[in-house]
């Protein structure tokens, strides 16, 4: 659907293009630019890791505390980006398809996490959270523990990727034709098979999207974990501050190398999440 | 929709019993939910958007002002604080124009000129995004720092960049990276060509058209980068606090210097400075909202509402 719309256009596209100035200067300043601020100084990392080589990487990663903080960064993004999976396809359904009072003022709120710096949401979790806080003071008498322990890191993962899919599944829901729907009921579907069957394959694609930005965002949050985290080695430490504890240490080898085993391991993890997003296209999504 | 049904459509009358509700009603209930089933959705969602959005917001304020307005003047006015809000005003000040032209440039090569590599490109600008915002800082601490590749060099001519505000800025730099570039390039894509071949096809300059016809027309949209850019800007932590250094009243940024104020347990002093990133944040969401409303058909289609 889309190749045919496209394809008169850029026809046109390339043959008129002859004629707009500056393709040399914008590329060339993009490129440079982007070269001097970003590729090089991130080439540095790998660099600076190769230099440890193998053994030497090998052997700062596998060190029990890496271990532990690589596990749960990597595990609480997961879990976050999981919830948020759930509850931002809840979020988006319930803004697309029902009125309520309030909907404008959540709808914009829903940003927030992009907008609010990370250290105020870190502090501003931590007094929700915390024991003798608004939410934990509740949580507390039942045995349940959030800030300063890994659930706290849970919670802070699953604000910072909150309007990830909710974003990204909000606008499929919107232009999801509800024809479909009352097709699938008059062939005599029920309700529920119509959601599992005709819509849920429909968002799916959207939803796998949002899950993978919020993950991606979660693994390498910093500013609003720490302050809820607790920070306790090989419980609540999670892999960015051990490289900001190594760099303190001046121990630049150690910090590159566990930044560079993030990078490697967020990569692949997003890889998988593509080839899982290109499956799901193809089994369910058809045009999409 | 399903209101427009339930009003205008109603059951013939004299309908057989066992019609139920009517034919009319029930294909229409089979596109929606019942209600408690509806309403336990909505309440479901807006707790989760309670607990997880709305409350952290609300307590940051309320702990702000918590030992009185006096109290909350006085952490806002004093001048470690003073300092920190300058630091973070000329850090954006400097960071957002760079990404500003850059995103203007990018976008124009990218959406006017067919080449290949494009869509690796675009990735490239992405890159940012999914790099751990402390590995941002290190990548310049591994140049910049006292035992970096350009660090000593620079220091024995008198240049400090790690530990000091060029550092902070270049830092900065790299986490807003994409926010401009990625706003422009999809509404450029959907506006094409025409306008600017109209222009130059009448005699204008490469330049005249830029300014007449190429911006006017992506005004709103760039707007739309540059707030959520300049958002990014003053609030980031993690890149900030690596290559920062900590030095209080010099190289402390408003973010920074709520954590310094949080670990010396002056909680509400801290929560005074970070009220007024909330309020930052609370504009931003605001003019943002405004735009997709008043300038939506403005904005990439993705922003549309």
């Amino acid at each position: 659907m889309s190749s045919l719309v496209l394809s008169p256009r850029s026809k046109t596209h390339t043959v008129r293009t002859t004629a707009i100035p500056g393709f040399g200067l914008t590329l060339g300043y993009t490129i440079v630019y982007l070269s001097l601020l970003v590729l090089i100084p991130l080439a540095g990392v790998f660099f600076k890791a190769a230099g440890l080589g193998f053994e030497g990487f090998w052997h700062v990663v596998s060190s029990p505390r890496v271990l532990a903080a690589l596990k749960l960064s990597f595990g609480a993004a997961l879990i976050g980006a999981s919830i948020n999976a759930v509850f931002g396809t809840l979020v988006a359904w319930v803004f697309v398809r029902y009125e309520f009072p309030g909907k404008r003022f959540f709808d914009a709120i829903i940003d927030l996490p992009f907008a609010l710096p990370t250290a105020v949401a870190g502090i501003a979790l931590t007094a929700l959270y915390a024991g003798n806080g608004w939410i934990g003071q509740y949580l507390e008498p039942l045995g349940i523990k959030i800030a300063y322990t890994p659930l706290g890191v849970i919670v802070a993962c699953t604000f910072i990727g909150l309007p990830f899919v909710v974003r990204t599944v909000q606008p499929v829901l919107q232009d999801a034709e509800k024809e479909l729907e009352e097709a699938a009921a008059s062939l005599g579907a029920d309700r529920w098979q119509t959601i599992t069957r005709v819509i849920l394959p429909t968002v799916l694609p959207a939803v796998l999207t949002g899950f993978a930005l919020a993950f991606a965002r979660a693994v390498g949050e910093y500013g609003s974990i720490i302050f809820i985290a607790g920070n306790l080695p090989m419980v609540s430490e999670i892999a960015p501050l051990l490289i900001i504890i190594k760099l303190e240490e001046f121990d630049y080898a150690g910090a590159t190398a566990v930044a560079s085993a993030m990078l490697i391991l967020s990569f692949i993890l997003l890889l998988l999440v593509n080839g899982l997003q290109v499956w799901a296209r193809k089994r369910h999504g058809g045009s999409r | 929709m399903s209101t427009v049904f339930d009003t205008t459509l109603q059951d013939p009358p004299g309908l057989p019993p066992e019609f139920g509700q009517g034919p009319l009603m029930r294909r229409n209930a089979a596109v929606t939910e019942v209600p408690w089933v509806r309403w336990t959705l909505i309440l479901a969602a807006l707790l989760f958007l309670l607990g997880f959005l709305f409350l952290p917001l609300i307590a940051v304020f309320v702990e702000a002002l918590r030992n009185g307005f006096a109290a909350y003047f006085a952490a806002i006015t004093e001048p470690d604080a003073w300092s920190a809000i300058r630091l973070t005003l000329l850090t954006a000040a400097i960071a957002v124009p760079l990404n500003l032209v850059f995103g203007v440039s990018a976008a124009w090569a990218i959406t006017k000129f067919d080449f290949r590599g494009k869509s690796f490109l675009i990735t490239l600008i992405d890159l940012p995004f999914s790099v751990s915002p402390v590995v941002a800082g290190l990548i310049y601490i591994l140049i910049f720092g006292a035992h970096g590749w350009a660090g000593p060099w620079l220091m024995d001519h008198g240049i400090k960049v790690a530990f000091a505000a060029p550092g902070i800025v270049l830092a900065t730099i790299f986490v807003t990276f994409p926010f401009i570039a990625r706003e422009l390039i999809p509404l450029m894509q959907e506006q094409g060509t025409e306008y600017e071949q109209a222009a130059l096809s009448l005699g204008a300059s490469g330049w005249q058209t830029f300014w007449r016809v190429t911006l006017p027309n992506i005004r709103w949209g760039l707007l739309y980068g540059v707030l959520l850019c300049n958002a990014r800007a003053m609030g980031e932590f993690g890149a900030v606090s690596v290559i920062s250094g900590h030095i209080r009243g010099q190289t402390n940024t408003m973010p920074l210097h709520v954590e310094i104020l949080y670990n010396e347990y002056q909680f509400s002093a801290a929560f005074a400075v970070a009220s007024l990133l909330a309020l930052l944040a609370l504009l931003t969401l605001g003019l943002k909202a405004w735009l997709e409303w008043r300038h939506g058909e403005e904005l990439s289609a993705s922003r549309k509402h």
